[in-house]
């Protein structure tokens, strides 16, 4: 709770936790459209060919003033979107392989300018490197006051043009058989990524900064089946994972707030990928098991009901029938008693009122006619009648 | 020879502008041209199909007609007007494959979008729109599905809500690319329903089908399409063991004389 105060109190912690939320919150927002366009790795293109346009930026300035660095990452990103677009527009490269060319490529040529730079002997060029992996403790008032400019304008737009967004991302052909700019928009949605990626280079770095638009969104499509909250549940696990990943880091010395934000994003992403209701695997597991459970028994009941009727049902007669040991006839007809199907009289089962319903009621249901004694006996294959 | 017979209709009477006029289209993808001086005239208030064996540019002439891929050459009027004039007065239900059905929204929500053309920019759906939304759902007997997850509707369910989904556009000219495709009888009997409705209101269906078994029960025109046009016409004149076989090679095998 003293952290959490200390968001309010420590001038440091708190810059460097409202730079981490306004991230998550555009990223947040940004990455929903970005994955369900099927589109996060040109995220992480755009984060890795920022590289180059800091250097140039600085080579050309002389500065380190973050706006001015920062419009050269987001000059050198939306060049690589373009870049990678237009590639494949008019090659027949695939998707995965432009992506990796454009991101290696730039990246490379990133790093090497930032080589040429460290050893140009400029005394002014220390902590350009931080962009790489992000070094959130150097967030000041300033670079706050920047992000927050660059995502006020980047949310505004995805406000007033959210049901255009939202058409163009789910049906592009349809969105332009409207006569909407399907193309313009794209770039433009491309664009506020490039945005949403420039706020988060000085906290998580290129290299990191693409989970930021992923996982939130990822975690987000778990829980809901609507746009419109996917986006604001994106933006909040953004926010959430921001603020936690920067206290946390701040409890102790030499832990990267970077880093931490990007893992409780991650986190989040997990626990919402196994837990979800609906879309969970642990639910989607259960319900597998339940399923096939419940169809067994239901399989097992039809079996004991045919005995019943027109023989004796016991855990031999069963045993026979079901080919399997009579020991395991017998915690089978355990099973159906469980469920209130068949009660026990000594070696003697008989099928319940409720255990006679509920067969019919699956006969009715499988269309299933009532089987006759020994199908096996007549040659039939598994007892289909 | 084959396309006399439109030619004498089109200057018997002199009508006013056909919903749809082709003139001369060409697309080509890369080398091979997919659409070769198509030209093609649909007639008002009629069911139009387009058939032809695969790959022969059926989509492609719609995708192309509208806009969606650019064309090499030729022109396209609809109503004596060019595209962007006409817009608001063409509906479009593309294949149902070419979207990802789990979107996260619902039913009703795409069908509203088929009202996005006539909000314009910036202005959200209210509650008009959402009455309209639920009618056109209802003209596909989906009422009960409208908040049911997309991904959670069958094949033809989803047919059917991209079908909801034009009719919402209101337009007067609708293009459904191959609606019929892998749908279960009671969509195929939907839509077939929802296409008769709107021929009464004097509307213009222009239909991708593969299907040439039930050409003859649901079309009133057909063009026979095979990179050019074979053939296009009313179905009476058009749909022709000659012709088919002229659009789908020697080893066609469908009885036409049924």
């Amino acid at each position: 709770m003293d952290l959490l105060a200390g968001i309010f109190t420590d001038y440091t912690l708190r810059n460097v936790a409202l730079g981490a939320a306004l991230l998550g919150l555009v990223g947040g927002v940004l990455g929903s459209f970005a994955t369900l366009r099927r589109q996060s790795l040109l995220g992480d293109v755009l984060a890795h060919a920022a590289l180059p346009g800091i250097c140039l930026a600085f080579l050309l300035t002389g500065t380190k003033a973050p706006l001015i660095l920062l419009l050269g990452a987001g000059l050198a990103g939306w060049l690589a979107s373009l870049l990678m677009l237009a590639i494949l527009r008019s090659t027949r490269l695939p998707e995965d392989s432009t992506l990796g060319v454009i991101l290696s490529g730039f990246f490379g040529f990133g790093i090497g300018l930032l080589t040429f730079i460290q050893h140009s002997g400029d005394s002014d060029q220390a902590g350009l490197d931080k962009f790489i992996f992000g070094q959130a403790a150097t967030v000041v008032g300033e670079d706050v006051l920047t992000m927050a400019v660059l995502g006020g304008v980047a949310l505004l737009l995805v406000g007033l043009l959210y049901k255009e967004f939202k058409l163009l991302t789910f049906d592009p052909a349809f969105a332009s058989s409207l006569g909407l700019p399907v193309r313009g928009l794209g770039t433009l949605l491309t664009s506020l990524t490039v945005i949403a990626v420039m706020i988060g280079l000085q906290t998580v770095g290129v290299v990191l900064m693409a989970a930021m638009l992923i996982a939130p969104a990822a975690a987000a499509r778990q829980w809901t089946n609507r746009l419109s909250t996917m986006v604001w549940l994106s933006a909040a696990f953004g926010v959430l994972s921001g603020v936690l990943g920067a206290v946390i880091s701040a409890t102790r010395e030499n832990l990267p707030t970077g880093p931490l934000v990007v893992l409780t994003a991650s986190l989040i992403t997990l626990f919402s990928l196994l837990l979800a209701p609906e879309r969970g695997l642990v639910w989607d597991w259960r319900r597998t098991r339940n399923n096939r459970r419940r169809i067994r028994l239901e399989r097992l009941l039809l079996d004991a009901h045919v005995l019943y009727n027109h023989a004796e049902l016991t855990p031999e007669s069963l045993a026979q029938r079901r080919r399997a040991a009579p020991a395991r006839a017998k915690e089978e007809l355990e099973e159906l008693a469980a469920r209130g199907w068949v009660t026990g009289r000594g070696e003697r089962w008989e099928l319940t009122e409720q255990g006679h319903a509920e067969a019919h009621r699956l006969e009715q249901a499988m269309r299933v006619l009532p089987k006759a004694l020994n199908p096996r006996a007549e040659g039939g294959a598994g007892g289909a009648a | 020879m084959i396309k006399s017979s439109i030619n004498e209709q089109a200057s018997a009477l002199p009508r006013r502008a056909a919903p749809l006029e082709v003139r001369d289209l060409t697309v080509a993808y890369h080398e091979k041209p997919v659409l070769w001086d198509v030209d093609l005239s649909i007639p008002e208030g009629q069911l139009c199909a387009i058939v032809g064996p695969n790959g022969a540019g059926k989509s492609t002439l719609i995708k192309a007609v509208l806009g969606l891929i650019p064309k090499a050459s030729g022109t396209v009027q609809f109503f004596g007007q060019p595209l962007e004039a006409a817009r608001r007065r063409i509906g479009y239900v593309p294949q149902r494959s070419s979207v990802d059905w789990d979107f996260p929204t619902n039913a009703l929500d795409v069908v509203l979008m088929g009202l996005y053309g006539r909000l314009g920019w910036f202005r959200r759906p209210g509650k008009a729109e959402r009455e309209a939304a639920m009618h056109a759902l209802e003209q596909v007997g989906l009422t009960a599905f409208a908040h049911r997850q997309i991904a959670q509707l069958s094949g033809g369910q989803q047919q059917r809500v991209f079908l909801a989904r034009a009719l919402a556009q209101a337009s007067d000219l609708y293009f459904m690319d191959e609606p019929f495709a892998g749908v279960d009888a009671v969509t195929e009997a939907a839509i077939l329903q929802v296409m008769r409705e709107l021929k009464k209101q004097g509307k213009t269906v222009v239909v991708v089908h593969h299907d040439l078994e039930t050409v003859r029960d649901y079309f009133d025109h057909l063009t026979l399409l095979n990179v050019q046009v074979i053939a296009s016409g009313p179905l009476e004149q058009t749909f022709t063991p000659e012709n088919l076989k002229a659009t789908y090679g020697e080893r066609m095998s469908v009885g036409v004389g049924r």
